[in-house]
């Protein structure tokens, strides 16, 4: 037990804390507020407290748990919308009223909610750290594995209806129950990490068609404010083809929480057709919520997603955003009067960010069956003033393979999703080449690469456009850059709001594009043979790929038919 | 209650006190200086035998030994009312139009808590400004809060009366509607803080207004309390008084000066151009006040107004602002000089909330198409604007042709309108189509087919 000493902020100083360790877990004042060990200088320790301190007085008791902060994992987790030190926000709410208060104790996981567990396990198999003892159906869509903790011999395992709490079974004669506890700073163990060969579909073209993102890969997306980053991570939270999302908001807004809240549940998963919700497990931290809980929630959110892989299931992690986390990491080093790095951020940055990342990987999870899962984290960034020259950004980008470079200019335009792809890149392209090919089509790499030089062509020809004016190049080159035209409206642009456009599947995203290159190849050969371009301008066929973004997915067929209503259009274009 | 005439040291704003016991983080002090004169202040850092407090208005006249600290016990708290409507505080809470004090329904701690992201409702309720640019392009909604961007100069006190004056809610039933308007001046003139009196007056708008004036010659430090009385007084109309309530806040740079000289005073490591580090976690304890509450019927909806330094969007200011607030409005010195009023520049303004706030049944079906629409043909305008420069207009392809003057009538058509002109959405929507049909229809790619024969077809001839 020891005494509250100074307090200043977030931090606060206890003395006579002989025994604490560091990241122990406290309960500071009478009112009992979280807080968590971060220096220890003799008998004197420094604590971040996760709750308001105003009217914290000096000699008021604090105590330590012993135990480091934890999260804690059980089914329950998914469809929860938990604070950054994973406090559920409805029985907050419950118990406290529409305003978080302080020193409100709530479990993380229902204790008293019954499970219906079904052994996989049998009475005296001997089972490793990881094999799977049973499992809950946490969610209609979900199976909660539940995973052995240490390794001996099972006994007592019986199917039935448990609480969290209950002992399951007995492991090498100790109990096991459905709850188990994991130190949130610590990465779980992995059997071994794959190479990222598999993509990651999203739906959204720019990204899956341009800059894949794999399995287990790690996605960094900068961006201005108003540029559409929340847009982005939602859609990829709603769409990408993972079975599990956890959604950090870091020191987000409220109001976009709640939009969360109130949507998820009534979004269909797009491949099992039910809520959204029963996938998805919901951090927010808002801006206005206390510090030291930002800095936590993002390791809450990986822990969370890990435990999640090592069942077996492709979980991605939107984090949102990662500056405002770094910001909570430069308040409380802040606070503690450390030396600070570049631009008042702490030295160990870098490292932090690092580490969080390195998180990420598809991997062969503990336990005997060898079953594979991963951790894909799609961290957005908040440069300020949109220029990616400052701490976060390039620490980031030091560690994460794909870069989704999100440009305000284009937001202004109304251009979403708002990537540049000029400075967009994705370091996946060649791992995931042979899966394109098995796939989809052989010729996916190559339509890629055809459609990319020709955005890369557009750009040079629009810098000696804004010399001397689009009428003085030759038709071949206006005829080059309608078609990239035709490319960044017709296929780039895509509409989170408009219910059709809003995903595409990798075999629409194909054709598209096959379609649109097709046109491009047409109309070069055309004007080659004395067409005018005004005349190839004002084809109808264009408005017909144009609106090819509405044609739904049943109807993918039409698609396919667009390309002979472009050789048709030639065709008659060129008997004229 | 405990008194102490163990003042150390006095630095800036600071004052230090030693000898204290059993100080709490956040308590409100009285400082009796040898004068007589009595004025407050705040602990900013506790520790056992030191208290360092941050002084509201200078510390002239405060010395080491003669002066005594009263801690009073309790964080800072605002008594409120219903009262409280019509009547004009200074930047502490204290009556400044000569009225009686006011006798409080209820005593509350002016820092607020945060409301928990599980109880927010979904602000859905558009709020109809009658200026086209907000309503058709960037919608505000009930319980947004949506700053305005400005330079110093530009007309955004006007912009902010007007949107005071017309704001309504189109949907709603107005008999059971409560209205009410706080009204924060942080750090303006004496002149400004009157135009907006004076506007309130005229109109008839006091009566359901409670304003908080820290005017440019009042103690600086006062300026961080001043918005904060303001929200909670606006929390408390809205969500035990069922009132909607708008909040507008000016000018939150001046905030932001204030918050740095505390800082500096505190020897505090300095950030981006020397605000401090945690200025983003602060200004989100002011922004994210806004809102509405599952079960509860008042809402809160807040209009800061910011003047950036230099025109300067990325000013740490402006910039952390935009990432807490839903969107932001924000004026063009341009089209002031054009002589457009409202100068509201539409490319970098936006409206986070405004997909909740719009559409069929809210507003009308074809809006989020007009939206875009008029955004990508006024951004394709002004691109071939400059183009045009370089090369003459003559160079241009004859639908290019059609794109520059689009652009040149929405800026005199759609963002211009009188300081009194009170359009409808549907006026707004209408002006939209009316100006597209300068294009032809095949560039209009942004809205659904249906739309354009529903709508825009009868402008075109």
């Amino acid at each position: 037990m020891g005494i509250l000493h100074r307090i200043s902020g977030p931090v606060v100083q206890a003395k006579e804390m002989t025994g604490a360790k560091m990241y122990d877990l406290v309960k500071v004042g009478h009112e009992g507020l979280t807080g968590e060990i971060i220096k220890i200088v003799g008998d004197t320790a420094t604590i971040q407290v996760y709750e308001e301190t105003s009217g914290l007085r000096p000699g008021e008791p604090v105590e330590s748990t012993g135990q480091p902060l934890s999260v804690e994992l059980a089914p329950g987790l998914l469809t929860s919308i938990y604070d950054g030190i994973q406090r559920p926000l409805d029985l907050l709410a419950e118990k406290g009223g529409d305003f978080i208060t302080r020193g409100i104790n709530v479990p993380a996981i229902d204790r008293k909610k019954k499970w219906e567990f079904v052994p996989v396990a049998k009475n005296g198999q001997k089972v490793k750290v990881g094999d799977i003892l049973g499992t809950v159906q946490e969610t209609e869509i979900i199976t909660h594995k539940i995973m052995a903790a240490w390794e001996g011999e099972v006994a007592d395992i019986r199917e039935g209806s448990y609480s969290v709490e209950d002992t399951i079974c007995t492991v090498a004669g100790k109990p096991m129950r459905m709850l188990q506890k994991w130190f949130v700073r610590k990465s779980r163990p992995v059997a071994e990490k794959f190479d990222p060969n598999i993509p990651l579909i999203t739906g959204q073209r720019i990204v899956d068609m341009f800059f894949p993102i794999a399995k287990g890969g790690t996605v960094c997306v900068p961006g201005p404010f108003g540029s559409g980053k929340t847009v982005t991570q939602h859609q990829f939270a709603k769409w990408s083809d993972t079975q599990i999302v956890v959604y950090v908001g870091c020191g987000e807004r409220g109001n976009e929480m709640t939009e969360v809240l109130t949507e998820f549940p009534h979004l269909e998963d797009p491949y099992t057709k039910k809520p959204l919700m029963q996938r998805t497990v919901l951090i927010a931290n808002t801006s206005n919520m206390p510090v030291a809980a930002r800095e936590a929630s993002i390791y809450t959110a990986v822990t969370i997603a890990e435990y999640y892989r090592d069942m077996g299931y492709d979980v991605a992690l939107m984090a949102d955003s990662t500056s405002r986390w770094a910001e909570a990491m430069r308040e409380i080093g802040g606070r503690l009067e450390e030396m600070p790095g570049e631009e008042g951020y702490p030295a160990y940055l870098g490292r932090r960010l690092a580490e969080f990342y390195e998180r990420a990987g598809r991997v062969q999870c503990l336990g005997s069956d060898k079953r594979t899962g991963s951790v894909t984290i799609i961290g957005a960034v908040s440069p300020p003033g949109g220029d990616i020259n400052e701490p976060v950004s390039q620490n980031t980008l030091r560690v994460t393979k794909v870069f989704l470079a999100l440009d305000a200019a284009l937001a202004q335009r109304r251009h979403f999703p708002a990537f540049n792809w000029l400075r967009s890149y994705s370091l996946y392209t060649d791992t995931l080449e042979q899966y394109y090919i098995n796939n989809i089509s052989a010729d996916w790499v190559e339509l890629r690469k055809e459609a990319m030089a020709l955005l890369q062509k557009e750009a040079e020809l629009q810098e000696i456009v804004q010399l001397v004016g689009p009428d003085a190049l030759p038709e071949k080159e206006q005829a080059i850059l309608l078609s990239a035209k035709m490319i960044r409206e017709d296929y780039l642009q895509q509409s989170a709001y408009h219910e059709v456009d809003t995903y595409s599947s990798l075999r629409k995203e194909y054709l598209m594009l096959k379609n649109i290159m097709k046109f491009h190849r047409r109309a070069l050969a055309a004007v080659e043979m004395g067409v005018q371009l005004k005349k190839i301008a004002e084809m109808p066929i264009r408005e017909r790929i144009a609106r090819t973004k509405e044609i739904p997915e049943e109807r993918i067929k039409e698609i396919e038919m667009i390309a002979n209503e472009i050789d048709q259009a030639f065709d008659a274009l060129a008997k004229q | 209650m405990k008194e102490y005439k163990t003042v150390t040291q006095i630095a800036g704003p600071l004052v230090f006190v030693e000898g204290v016991s059993d100080v709490a983080y956040g308590e409100i002090v009285e400082i009796k200086l040898p004068s007589g004169e009595i004025k407050k202040g705040q602990v900013l850092d506790s520790a056992k035998g030191v208290a360092v407090i941050q002084v509201f208005g200078s510390t002239a006249g405060i010395n080491v030994t003669d002066t005594s600290v009263k801690f009073l016990g309790e964080t800072m708290k605002l008594g409120v009312s219903i009262e409280m409507l019509g009547r004009v505080f200074n930047g502490l809470g204290e009556p400044r139009d000569k009225g009686p004090a006011i006798i409080p329904e209820k005593r509350l701690d002016i820092n607020g808590a945060p409301i928990n992201p599980y109880a927010r409702d979904e602000p859905r309720d558009f709020i109809q400004t009658g200026i086209s640019t907000i309503d058709g392009m960037n919608t505000l909604v009930r319980g947004q809060k949506l700053p305005i961007f400005s330079g110093s100069g530009l007309p955004h006190n006007a912009l902010a009366v007007q949107i005071a004056r017309q704001a309504k809610v189109v949907s709603a039933k107005e008999e059971d509607e409560q209205f009410a308007v706080v009204f924060a001046a942080v750090g303006i003139t004496n002149e400004e803080a009157l135009f907006f009196i004076r506007d309130f007056e005229r109109t008839g708008a006091l009566e359901r207004a409670v304003l908080f004036l820290n005017l440019a010659d009042d103690p600086s430090v006062e300026r961080l309390i001043t918005p904060r009385l303001a929200l909670t007084t606006a929390e408390f109309l809205a969500y035990e008084k069922d009132m909607h309530v708008l909040v507008i806040i000016t000018d939150m740079t001046n905030y932001c000066e204030a918050l740095r000289e505390i800082a500096a005073a505190r020897e505090e490591v300095p950030g981006r151009r020397g605000y401090p580090g945690y200025m983003y976690t602060d200004l989100s304890t002011i922004y994210e006040r806004a809102g509405r509450i599952k079960g509860r019927k008042g809402t809160v909806t807040q209009l800061a107004i910011l003047t950036m330094p230099g025109d300067d969007i990325t000013h740490p200011i402006a910039d952390l602002t935009g990432y807490i607030t839903e969107g932001q409005i924000v004026l063009s010195r341009d089209l002031h000089r054009k002589n457009i009023y409202p100068p509201v520049d539409v490319l970098p303004c936006l409206s986070r909330l405004m997909n909740l706030g719009i559409g069929k049944d809210r507003t009308r079906e074809d809006h989020r198409g007009v939206a875009d629409q008029l955004y990508a043909a006024y951004a394709t305008g002004r691109d071939l604007r400059s183009l045009a420069a370089v090369v003459g207009e003559e160079a241009l392809s004859a639908t290019d042709k059609l794109y520059l003057k689009f652009a040149d009538v929405f800026e005199e058509r759609f963002i211009k309108q009188g300081s009194h002109e009170d359009r409808t959405i549907q006026q707004t929507l209408d002006l939209g189509w009316e100006l597209l049909s300068i294009l032809p229809e095949s560039e209009l790619k942004r809205v659904k087919k249906e739309f354009i024969e529903k709508y825009g077809r009868k402008f075109r001839k």
